[in-house]
């Protein structure tokens, strides 16, 4: 009964340090990206340090390295401590921490080497996905194997939202990347032309509504409760919120191919279902922060709690934002200009990567038998970097998205362009070096969190949970 | 659109297996206490037990 009595920590602790490094290395890409676009010598004239390489390189780091880590480290701790179970098939759980390094490294030497399958998030070749299958599904049978075995009659919330996350993209991923491969590092997808764009982009858009929404509000379910010391503001809501949430997010894709061959109609459903999802996504974020209700005070001293709670805020701003985007008239504004990378790291550094950080703030001391972080201050301190960083962001894509579009459709009485593509370029400049700096306050504190999160585990060790006794009334 | 034939069929299939999820989740139970579930969260005390060494604290 030994193994029995303690929750697995390992997996957890290991995929949350690895959250940290994998936060540094993608978002460091990011900067670098930020910086070629401010100064294009930086690329040296190598082929694998110039933009198109690094970019995919970036996104992949950050989205699948960096938030996939902190997802699994966040969804291990928190299916075990919910259900009072150890996790289920323990070997299944060490093979998807390995098994998705493993995939992160080949990522980050196929993209610079210029083998992609050139789908947007889903660039890795074939073979890189076929392994995203295996470690996916194995990641699907512990979850759900827990879920299966767990002591607790009813399944919290956050469950809900995790397990939705799981299903969803490994369909995501099936449909999306079926293709022909020709040789060992190239394949075509399956699918061509304006139905490829389409099958892309429902891929894409629940990518973003279930890796990146979805995954996080479990997270955020979870965490900001227990930082809080309060349950959340409304239970019922909550459920609420997943229901709405999954029932409308999947149809949303078409809003990023408004006024392209795909038809007419398929663009309007898209939008209305975008605005549809303001509803469900606000339910949540409201939920989320008037958890605090009666604890504000909380706010002014607990940094990990400021850093949960601006996460929520920025998800109520970029799930405005989307919705607004994607209507049509807007669209033909905001689309391929700056505006869209603006509300893009609105979501993922603002809420994506600040509920991460918290998170992972909240389990370290936890999972290193420490009473709390090292350094409060310090985290303080990335607060502020981090949120500054964020703000410098999104402020400066704005005023270069909405300028960029402006100048763009700008027409002289005779009917010629007012603007070259080139002297709109130029006129982006300021901006993207706002964009490089912000970009990079950002990334100084992640190595802030760094510094923290090593004193924290040097100071301790690795402990493990104990699995409370199960009781009587296990379920009310 | 070809294509449109693969996708709505498939997300018609997956509104009536989110549908029959549901259905489960109000048949067994479930829903039935909207408050407790999260009471129990925060009653479960997770932080790390420390021995009495003194804490490394600079806030």
């Amino acid at each position: 009964m030994q193994s029995q009595s303690t929750y697995n920590y390992k997996v957890v602790r290991q995929f949350a340090l690895m959250t940290v490094v994998w936060g540094i290395v993608g978002m460091a890409v990011g900067v670098l990206c930020a910086a070629q676009l401010v100064w294009p010598e930086l690329n040296f004239d190598t082929p694998w340090l110039t933009y198109s390489r690094l970019r995919p390189l970036h996104t992949n780091a950050v989205i699948f390295a960096f938030g996939g880590s902190a997802l699994f480290a966040t969804s291990y701790y928190v299916v075990q401590r919910t259900c009072h179970t150890r996790l289920f098939a323990e070997k299944l759980a060490a093979f998807t921490f390995w098994g998705w390094q493993v995939v992160i490294l080949l990522a980050a030497l196929t993209l610079p080497m210029g083998f992609t399958s050139g789908k947007e998030y889903a660039e890795l070749e074939w073979p890189i996905d076929i392994l995203i299958t295996i470690v996916w599904v194995s990641y699907a049978i512990v979850f759900f194997g827990t879920i299966a075995t767990r002591k607790i009659k009813h399944i919290y919330v956050a469950n809900w939202f995790y397990g939705a996350f799981i299903l969803t993209v490994a369909l995501l991923h099936l449909v999306n990347s079926a293709e022909i491969p020709v040789s060992m590092f190239k394949s075509y997808s399956a699918y061509a032309g304006a139905a490829d764009a389409m099958i892309q982009w429902w891929y894409g858009h629940n990518a973003v509504g279930f890796f990146l929404t979805a995954g996080f509000l479990g997270m955020m379910y979870y965490f900001v409760p227990k930082q809080v010391g309060r349950p959340v503001y409304s239970y019922r809501l909550s459920v609420v919120h997943f229901w709405a949430l999954i029932f409308t997010y999947m149809w949303a894709g078409p809003h990023h191919l408004h006024y392209t061959a795909l038809p007419d109609w398929t663009q309007s459903v898209g939008m209305v279902f975008s605005l549809i999802l303001l509803a469900p996504s606000w339910g949540g974020m409201i939920n989320g922060v008037m958890t605090l209700s009666g604890a504000w005070h909380q706010l002014r001293d607990d940094p990990v709690l400021k850093f949960l709670v601006t996460a929520l805020s920025f998800y109520g701003m970029s799930t405005f934002e989307g919705p607004m985007m994607s209507i049509k008239t807007v669209n033909a504004l905001s689309h391929y200009t700056d505006w869209t990378v603006g509300h893009v790291h609105s979501g993922a550094l603002g809420w994506v990567a600040m509920i991460s950080i918290g998170s992972i703030y909240y389990l370290i001391p936890r999972l290193f038998g420490r009473e709390q972080m090292f350094s409060i201050k310090l985290i303080e301190t990335h607060f502020w970097m981090a949120t500054i960083g964020v703000v410098l962001y999104i402020a400066s894509m704005w005023i270069s998205g909405v300028m960029e579009g402006l100048m763009w459709r700008a027409v002289n009485a005779d009917g010629t362009l007012t603007y070259s593509f080139a002297e709109v370029v130029k006129a982006k400049y300021p901006y993207l070096t706002i964009r490089f700096l912000g970009g990079l306050l950002f990334l100084s504190g992640m190595f802030v969190m760094a510094y923290n999160v090593l004193k924290t585990v040097a100071q301790g060790k690795a402990v493990e949970g104990g699995i409370p006794a199960p009781v009587a009334h296990a379920h009310a | 659109m070809e294509i449109l034939y693969l996708l709505i069929p498939l997300s018609l299939l997956l509104v009536v297996l989110i549908v029959g999820i549901f259905w489960w989740t109000v048949k067994s139970g479930q829903l039935d206490d909207l408050e407790g579930p999260a009471y129990r969260v925060i009653m479960d005390d997770d932080k790390a037990q420390v021995k009495n060494e003194k804490t490394h604290e600079n806030n």
